[in-house]
């Protein structure tokens, strides 16, 4: 448990070591992550009813700001803030005024003054969302929805979330997360919800290109075969093979790596018969995974986007209750 | 302050219920006490319909002064809202906007054909223009107390009196 010096540092936290910004998953207590797992437990109910909307966030202006192409993340958020019956205002900041030349800052100091209370923030480079939460008012607060190899901690909650809702608990598993640990931030993430959580066992499995240097320091155990890898894994993670961010030619190419690193039937045979398989899409597939296996019964990523609603609804809840 | 039988008022609030129900009559409790009473009145009154549960941190109107509530339950209402007789069910009625959450929250599921509203405890001190149906009792509270059921551990239900920012008296 991290000490409440630490916690009065920790920028995502307020004076009362309340959830004031989400910005990443490092450094925040247990108690937190579970209370957002626990808040999001009665929103999967909302989603089911015929009336998939409460009015807790009623009169609440939220601003989702993509600085980076996304179709996914933004629509869930979109969809999280609508169920809460909020206001949502879709900014696509690549196609609009950073073309003109407004600063980051200028654009945020803008959205501020139309009385915004919380920004969704996705952009390329890592750290935008940390600049923008020191920036705005005390009473606005920000949501980090993946900022460049640097975090994506909403992905890695409703990750968390599927887990403990197939496994129960967090205590005796064996993870693995497969695939471009080097450009993925939800790698990033997933290894410090992992760990905060409880998870004993948690391994990455990747070739060298695809490591960063020191990965181990996470706490995580490192192989580069799947056949020792994925031995009586619980739960796999696969990654996204992340070609737009592939600066230099790391792989010979995209078949060989499916060759090695790709999940077939015959490599999931591998792990526990009753391994669950994540991925936070959108899917490659041919490349780091199967067809067969996405679409196959260990497969819960038709879940995780489901539930990845309600936990963004859990999220944008605490937060502007805080 | 001495503070009457839980058991005796489920009792009396039993006979009052069972004067009014029909073939499709509901009871929903509304999250902790409330479901606690509204499980015994499903099981005394036999009712065909399954029991419903409430929890209405999603609609309390204090959100914005205290924020989410914790350890926020599910709600459960298993069964067809829409042209239903419900009987909504809380332990202590007090301000009244515990009540008008929940009426908010069961037309999210469907247009009831009726809601009544029981409640052990009436204490008074209503902000809101709301009745219960049926009462257990009625009991005047001072304000800088707060009346709450609670479960013993041999599952029979009692009052316990606290003061609003202490433990039990």
């Amino acid at each position: 448990m991290t000490s409440t010096r630490a916690m009065s540092n920790n920028p995502q936290l307020n004076k009362n070591g309340q959830l004031q910004h989400l910005l990443t998953t490092e450094g925040l207590p247990a108690s937190i992550l579970l209370n957002i797992l626990d808040t999001a437990e009665p929103f999967v109910g909302v989603t089911e009813r015929d009336v998939k909307k409460v009015p807790l966030l009623r009169g609440k202006s939220i601003f989702n700001l993509f600085f980076e192409p996304s179709t996914r993340t933004r629509t869930t958020f979109e969809i999280a803030a609508k169920r809460l019956s909020a206001d949502v205002i879709n900014l696509n900041i690549a196609v609009s005024s950073q073309s003109k030349g407004e600063t980051l800052l200028d654009t945020v100091n803008n959205l501020s003054a139309m009385h915004a209370d919380m920004f969704v923030v996705r952009h390329a480079q890592s750290g935008a969302a940390h600049l923008i939460a020191q920036h705005v008012r005390p009473e606005i607060h920000v949501i980090n929805a993946g900022d460049g190899r640097h975090a994506h901690p909403t992905q890695a909650l409703l990750d968390m979330f599927t887990i403990r809702r197939c496994k129960r608990d967090f205590h005796n598993l064996r993870v693995a997360i497969v695939g471009d640990i080097l450009h993925s931030r939800v790698a990033r993430s997933q290894i410090h919800a992992l760990t905060t959580l409880g998870v004993p066992e948690v391994r990455v499995i990747a070739p060298k290109t695809l490591l960063p240097a020191k990965v181990e320091r996470l706490g995580v155990h490192v192989y580069h075969d799947m056949a020792k890898g994925l031995k009586d894994v619980d739960v796999l993670m696969m990654l996204r093979l992340q070609n737009e961010r592939m600066l230099s030619a790391r792989l010979p190419s995209t078949e060989e790596y499916f060759k090695y690193y790709g999940l077939t039937p015959e490599k999931l045979a591998l792990a526990k018969p009753d391994a669950i398989v994540l991925h936070p899409g959108p899917m490659n597939r041919g490349v780091e995974i199967d067809s067969v296996v996405a679409d196959g019964k260990q497969s819960v990523i038709l879940p995780q986007v489901t539930f990845g609603i309600a936990v963004r609804m859990a999220v944008m809840s605490i937060l502007a209750g805080s | 302050m001495q503070l009457p039988e839980a058991e005796d008022l489920l009792a009396v609030l039993t006979a009052q219920i069972r004067q009014g129900i029909s073939s499709d009559t509901a009871v929903v409790g509304i999250h902790t006490g409330g479901v606690w009473l509204a499980e015994r009145l499903h099981r005394g009154l036999q009712l065909a319909l399954p029991l419903g549960a409430l929890d209405v941190s999603f609609y309390r109107d204090d959100f914005g002064q205290i924020g989410l509530h914790p350890q926020i339950r599910p709600s459960d209402i298993p069964f067809k809202v829409e042209g239903s007789h419900i009987i909504l069910v809380d332990d202590v009625l007090y301000t009244g906007r515990t009540i008008r959450a929940a009426i908010n929250e069961l037309f999210d599921y469907g247009r009831p054909a009726s809601i009544r509203l029981a409640a052990l405890i009436d204490r008074g001190g209503r902000e809101l223009p709301i009745a219960a149906q049926y009462i257990g009792a009625t009991l005047e509270v001072p304000p800088a107390k707060m009346l709450a059921l609670e479960k013993k551990a041999d599952g029979k239900l009692g009052l316990s009196l606290y003061d609003k920012h202490q433990g039990n008296e």
